[in-house]
């Protein structure tokens, strides 16, 4: 998130959310958004496929395809321009690229937007207003936004719509990606991302390679690394002979599970260090207990860069061992001599090469958390990114033409299948089918349909279904619901009983951030006879 | 003086209430006409003078209610409090069914005061007949033009007797529970919607026309000095006149019972009289001698409340009439503090159970305690008033609590 | 700025302060049921009343504003005895199981009992029937305990916007109650456990800690959540070495995301910690079962098993999935070890999925 947490409460007085369900996926979240609306009257914009909760609160609704958000928000950018609602000041001072966005926009009229996207233009307009007019207009997004082929221009139009707007850098506004697991920020600022060290610092820059060959006395490779979406396939070429997965479990997490099964078992070796015997862990050569949060000391920072302490309060169960320690102790088995004595020294040496992390330490964090950037021991942190200028200097707008999804509905997979969250459960289930309470009162899977489709097809709620993709079928409950519309269909990803990624598609990736299309896929409802 | 003085029903019964016609050829609207020629402040200094007090149960002085509300860049309402949900009051009902327009010019009178273009008026649940005459009464004040640009709208209540105080009616207008909100603030600066309101009783607005038309002198001078002007009253129970009177505020409580109700009915003796409505004290004879005036009745502890007289003659149980109002009160609690939720609760249980002979003393000490803090923390007047009759029972009537302790 | 005379000292305030406020300012500590400084204020449960000089009636002092020169006691007779009568009529309807209670150590009507002597009720009579069963495995409702303070209804509505309860019926029939007095699933609960967190008795109580200890028994460990990526405090409570139960901190100091809000994975989604599933011993597969291994013989196999596919098919032929869900340092060492100790950048995590 550019802003902070907070500001969605009280500072934003526009607030528009397209691709996040916020009160599910970021509940704490969601409440500030309501109390924001409800007691000091901000305006709210929702823009999503299903009518999700927050979508009954809002002064616009905007229930469009799967697929098109980049001509939903050329369309908006349309009536900012024409209506002379944009901000110039800010695009003359703060930016570059605006004439080129201007003239792709131009022909992205309400009216041609309402075709593609299935909004009326009216509500369009409406929209556009109220986050041009707010005096802080807050854009928040999460998955519904990144999970397709296009998931980087989507992005990007956000990014030029909040900038055509001057909506950045201030109290309330931002471009706010609401991120989905407890450290994803954490993850990205350590350098677990296949093209740069810690804090974005590019593996392909010769500065940076020779800054860490020096930190860490060791010679590195120039080379990009290959994301894990990209391994999977290597593996499945048998490109991959190698894989240590900690903590993650991509035969539910990753699209079309059968591929990713067959991809594992290809491997020669499959090491996997978790909590519990994941799908995936089932497929491994050797397997590493490691312990969960509530037995570890460390850090995480959420998605507004807010780094955390973690506490340990409780010991590991039988010989399941810290994951710091077992990470420590395959290194030097690897040949590479490291010692720490705990996650704080650890984290010291974080502090030396991680800038935006240099000024954070223990001890600053022992009660309140600090927003990265946090250059040294004086700085308070950053809760508003881009106050001045933007970390490039000018912001640069992308013109964007929109494309369609990759699997559109044909005649055979007549609907459009989008996958997500529940609030009872998280992610692939791991932590929360564990967890009783949970799983007693959502114990398993269902695909929500509209009343409409199910009356056509035969089908009652609750009546098991077959779903059914290019890919694979699955076997779960209806669920009829009025919150989509008679073309699209919706499932969770949380239960390997009837797992929605045996569904999803892995054969065209965003090129960019090689994201799989989760919100859209063609698909097949069937009633079971 | 033994006779009534007609103020407000002087045209009782000879002109129609519906008809704003009618009550502008007895030279109605006249007053309203005078006080949107006059300066506000003016005209609210000229109400202050009159001395017109709250005729709803609290007494405080109109025109200093109204100085209250800020003038500022916002909407006002007046809103007449006409939840007559007393038990044995029906006077507002009288003064509306006899004199509905000098309701709604006394409300416009206000509006002029406070710069208000809204009135509403939160009617009893169980008056639906006066409601719809109400409404015709407003069309036809609306269609002739008097009220000009001021509105009234009826909304109605649906049976709480809590929605009396005004805080509660507030809320039940705005479409939520029945429940009285703390004070401060005041309705005056945060009533309606948040908005400043004046909330009067229907008898005040329906004298304010008489004030404007004769002057404030004129009105202050009759009755009572302190709590000038005309009273009604309705007289219930065991009188030989049930019915109602108007009466300046002097009037003695004794000639209320003796002269306008004709003494106790089957010419049975007398033993008290409960005035002001159900949390009104108990009054017993050598008490009779005293002006029903605000101040005079609280000076006897006692309060003129809603006008409402309920006489009991010598065969009268006062324990089991106070073990009936206990169970009104425990009904009619909101729930929303504890001393009134659970103190109206628990002085029901003791005093049925000295009612049916089973108490001790200690069960009179723990009913004392109780209403002592009732008085003290409850958050509204139903609270705070529900012990009331308990009390001045136990002054007044303690030798028919001795015969019923074991 | 306005002076005030609290229990006998002099104290100044700006305008608009509480008179509750004030009085703590002066060192008073003055009991609250319905006060909630994140709420909207009730004014209803007048355990906070004072006597103020010139006044008839004792004031709630955290609905009444300060005036200058008021002189308040806020330990006089009368308020005590306005306490001591409130806390009886209250102990006279509240299911008295202090024995079994969960909240016992937490609960705000023990405490004022214990402080103003209040050992039973001389206003026992009939007792509330407010009791109902709700099958929802996160949240107890066991109203026969409620003092309808009605900070879990304020809760509901001013921090999670659910709106799912209210009260219902009037007097002391009053109750909290979801539309139709049915069952939290049937509502627009979203189970958040906003309002266990705000009860100030053993109305309400968390189904999953239930029997498993209470306050004084377990230590409150303050860390940051794992599930989402809003990164709320919480606090896992610890007894014998086991979490029981999850409780938050409301100071933004030590919940600065949150303020104490939680919603239903954080307060209730945490006992899969001690799962009989858990893993604790490492495992190596052999003729496609696994068998247990010794840390040693698991590390060896795994470290010599890298090592030869790194000399045979170089560094670029090994991956790793670093997590999401593990901590920064954990990560940076996941990737220290790829880069320095394999040398690939091939490191990645679910970030996209």
């Amino acid at each position: 998130m550019t802003n902070s947490i907070g500001e969605l409460g009280t500072d934003a007085t526009a607030i528009f959310l397209i691709g996040t369900n916020t009160t599910e996926n970021h509940p704490v979240i969601g409440y500030k958004i309501k109390k924001n609306v409800r007691e000091n009257g901000a305006k709210l914009v929702v823009a999503d496929p299903r009518r999700i909760d927050l979508a009954e609160m809002a002064d616009v609704y905007m229930q469009f395809r799967p697929g098109t958000d980049v001509a939903l928000l050329n369309g908006m950018m349309n009536v900012i321009i024409n209506e002379g609602l944009m901000d110039k000041e800010f695009v003359e001072n703060r930016t570059e690229g605006f004439e080129a966005v201007k003239q792709v926009v131009e022909k992205y009229t309400p009216e041609m937007v309402s075709v593609i996207t299935g909004v009326p233009a009216e509500d369009i307009k409406k929209a556009a207003r109220i986050y041009a007019e707010a005096e802080a207009g807050s854009l928040c997004y999460a998955m519904g936004l990144t999970q397709h082929t296009t998931g980087t221009d989507n992005v990007k139009s956000a990014c030029n719509l909040a900038m055509l707007t001057g909506n950045l850098g201030r109290p309330g506004t931002g471009v706010n990606p609401l991120r989905g697991q407890n450290n994803v920020q954490g993850a990205c600022d350590m350098g677990a991302l296949p093209v740069s060290y810690p804090a974005y610092q590019a593996v392909s820059a010769d500065a940076n390679r020779e800054k860490f060959e020096q930190a860490w006395g060791v010679k590195l490779s120039p080379n990009n690394g290959c994301t894990l979406t990209a391994a999977i396939n290597k593996a499945h070429h048998g490109e991959l002979k190698g894989l240590y997965v900690l903590g993650e479990n991509p035969v539910l997490s990753d699209p079309d599970s059968h591929h990713v099964i067959e991809a594992l078992e290809k491997l020669d070796l499959l090491i996997v260090q978790d909590i519990f015997l994941t799908e995936t862990a089932q497929l491994a050569d050797v397997v590493l207990p490691g312990v969960t949060w509530a037995e570890k000391d460390g850090t995480f920072s959420n998605t507004e860069r807010r780094v955390q302490r973690v506490r340990k309060a409780v010991s590991s169960p039988g010989d399941a061992r810290q994951d710091w320690e077992i990470l420590v102790d395959m290194t030097n088995r690897l040949g590479y001599a490291c010692s720490y004595d705990s996650p704080e020294d650890i984290f010291e040496e974080i502090r030396k090469v991680t800038p935006s992390y240099a000024g954070i330490t223990y001890a600053r964090i022992d009660q309140t958390g600090l927003h990265w950037p946090c250059p040294n021991e004086e700085h308070p942190g950053t809760p508003i990114l881009h106050a001045e200028k933007f970390s490039r200097g000018l912001g640069l707008f992308h013109a964007i033409e929109f494309q369609e999804a990759f699997e559109l509905p044909d005649e055979e997979y007549p609907l459009i299948l989008s996958t997500g969250r529940s609030l009872f459960h998280y992610h692939t289930g791991t932590m929360t089918r564990k967890a009783v309470a949970l799983d007693v009162h959502q114990p398993e899977n269902v695909v929500q349909v509209s009343p409409n489709k199910a009356a056509e097809l035969g089908i009652i709620d609750g009546e098991k279904v077959r779903l059914t993709t290019r890919r694979g079928s699955i076997e779960l409950k209806a669920q009829v619901t009025d919150i989509l519309n008679d073309q699209v269909v919706f499932t969770f990803f949380h239960f390997s009983e009837a797992s929605a990624n045996v569904l999803t598609q892995a054969e065209k990736l965003d090129p960019v951030a090689g994201i799989p299309e989760y919100k859209v896929c063609a698909a097949r409802l069937e009633k079971i006879v | 003086m033994a006779e009534e003085q007609r103020v407000i029903l002087e045209y009782a019964d000879k002109i129609d209430p519906k008809k704003a016609d009618d009550y502008i050829k007895v030279g109605g609207y006249k007053g309203l006409e005078k006080a949107r020629s006059m300066d506000r402040k003016a005209l609210i200094d000229e109400v202050k003078k009159s001395g017109l007090r709250g005729r709803g149960g609290a007494g405080f002085n109109a025109g200093m209610k109204w100085s209250f509300v800020p003038i500022k860049d916002e909407d006002r309402y007046v809103v007449c409090n006409f939840d007559e949900g007393e038990p044995g009051t029906y006077k507002d009902r009288i003064i509306c069914e006899k004199n509905a327009q000098a309701l709604l010019e006394g409300m416009a009178i206000c509006g002029a005061a406070i710069a208000s273009k809204q009135g509403y008026i939160y009617c009893r649940g169980e008056y639906p007949f006066v409601v719809k005459m109400l409404r015709e009464a407003i069309k036809s004040a609306k269609d002739s033009g008097a009220l000009g640009d001021f509105d009234i709208e009826v909304r109605m209540g649906a049976g709480a007797y809590v929605c009396g105080e005004e805080t509660a009616l507030i809320e039940s207008i705005e479409g939520h529970r029945g429940e009285p909100r703390f004070k401060p603030p005041f309705p005056g600066v945060a009533g309606l919607w948040a908005q400043p309101t004046v909330v009067n009783n229907v008898e005040t607005f329906a004298c304010l026309p008489y004030i404007m038309t004769n002057g404030a002198d004129w009105f202050a001078g009759i009755g009572a000095a302190k709590y000038p002007g005309t009273k009604v009253l309705t007289l219930t129970g065991d009188v030989e006149n049930a019915t109602y009177f108007e009466v300046p505020t002097n009037y003695m409580l004794r000639d209320v019972v003796y002269k306008l109700g004709g003494g106790v009915k089957g010419g049975k003796k007398f033993k008290a009289v409960q005035v002001g409505g159900t949390s009104g004290a108990f009054i017993p004879e050598q008490n009779l001698d005293t002006q029903i005036d605000f101040d005079s009745m609280s000076a006897i502890g006692a309060a003129l409340g809603s006008g409402a007289v309920f006489v009991m003659d010598e065969t009268r149980d006062i324990v089991d009439i106070v073990t009936r109002i206990s169970k009104f009160f425990e009904h009619e609690s909101c729930g929303k503090c504890n001393p009134c939720r659970e103190g109206t609760w628990r002085c029901r249980e003791i005093m049925e159970k000295i009612n049916a002979g089973k108490a001790s003393q200690k069960d009179i000490d723990n009913l004392m305690l109780l209403s002592r803090v009732m008085k003290n923390a409850a958050l509204c007047g139903l609270g705070q008033a529900a012990p009331i009759p308990i009390d001045s029972t136990l002054e007044h009537f303690g030798y028919e609590y001795s015969r019923k302790i074991v | 700025m306005l002076k005030l005379t609290i229990n006998g000292q002099e104290i100044e305030v700006p305008k608009g302060t509480m008179l509750l406020s004030a009085c703590q300012q002066a060192g008073a500590d003055i009991p609250t049921f319905c006060y909630d400084p994140d709420l909207k204020l009730a004014g209803s449960c007048r355990m906070c009343v004072v006597e103020v000089e010139g006044r008839r009636n004792l004031l709630a002092s955290c609905v009444t504003p300060c005036e200058n020169n008021m002189v308040v006691s806020t330990e006089s007779d009368r308020t005590t005895e306005a306490r001591k009568v409130i806390l009886e009529l209250l102990l006279a309807r509240h299911k008295v199981e202090c024995m079994t209670c969960e909240k016992v150590g937490m609960c705000k009507l023990q405490d004022y009992c214990y402080r103003y002597g209040v050992k039973d009720s001389r206003f026992a009579g009939e007792k509330g029937h407010f009791a109902m069963e709700d099958p929802n495995p996160f949240i107890e409702r066991d109203y026969d305990k409620c003092i309808m303070c009605t900070r879990c209804v304020r809760a509901c509505e001013e921090i999670t916007g659910a709106q799912a309860i209210n009260v219902k019926e009037r007097g002391h029939h009053a109750k909290i109650s979801t539309i139709f007095d049915g069952k939290l699933a049937d509502s627009t609960c979203v189970f958040c456990g906003q309002c266990i967190m705000v009860c100030p008795v053993g109305a309400l109580t968390s189904k999953v800690s239930m029997g498993k200890g209470r306050s004084m028994e377990y230590d409150r460990v303050l860390t940051t959540c794992t599930y989402c990526g809003t990164g709320c405090t919480l606090e896992l409570n610890v007894k014998d070495d086991q979490v029981v139960g999850v409780t938050s901190n409301r100071d933004a100091t030590y919940s600065p995301v949150n303020k104490g809000a939680l919603c239903v994975k954080g307060r209730f989604g945490w006992d899969f910690i001690h799962s009989p599933e858990r893993l604790t011993t490492p495992l190596i597969k052999e003729n496609g079962q696994f068998r247990p291994a010794s840390w040693e013989e698991a590390m060896d196999f795994a470290a010599n098993k890298l090592k030869a596919i790194k000399e045979k098919d170089g560094p670029d032929s090994i991956a790793m999935f670093s997590s999401a869900r593990v901590t920064n340092e954990e990560n940076y060492l996941a990737q220290k070890m790829m880069r320095a100790a394999i040398g690939t950048n091939n490191v990645d995590h679910c970030a996209r999925l």
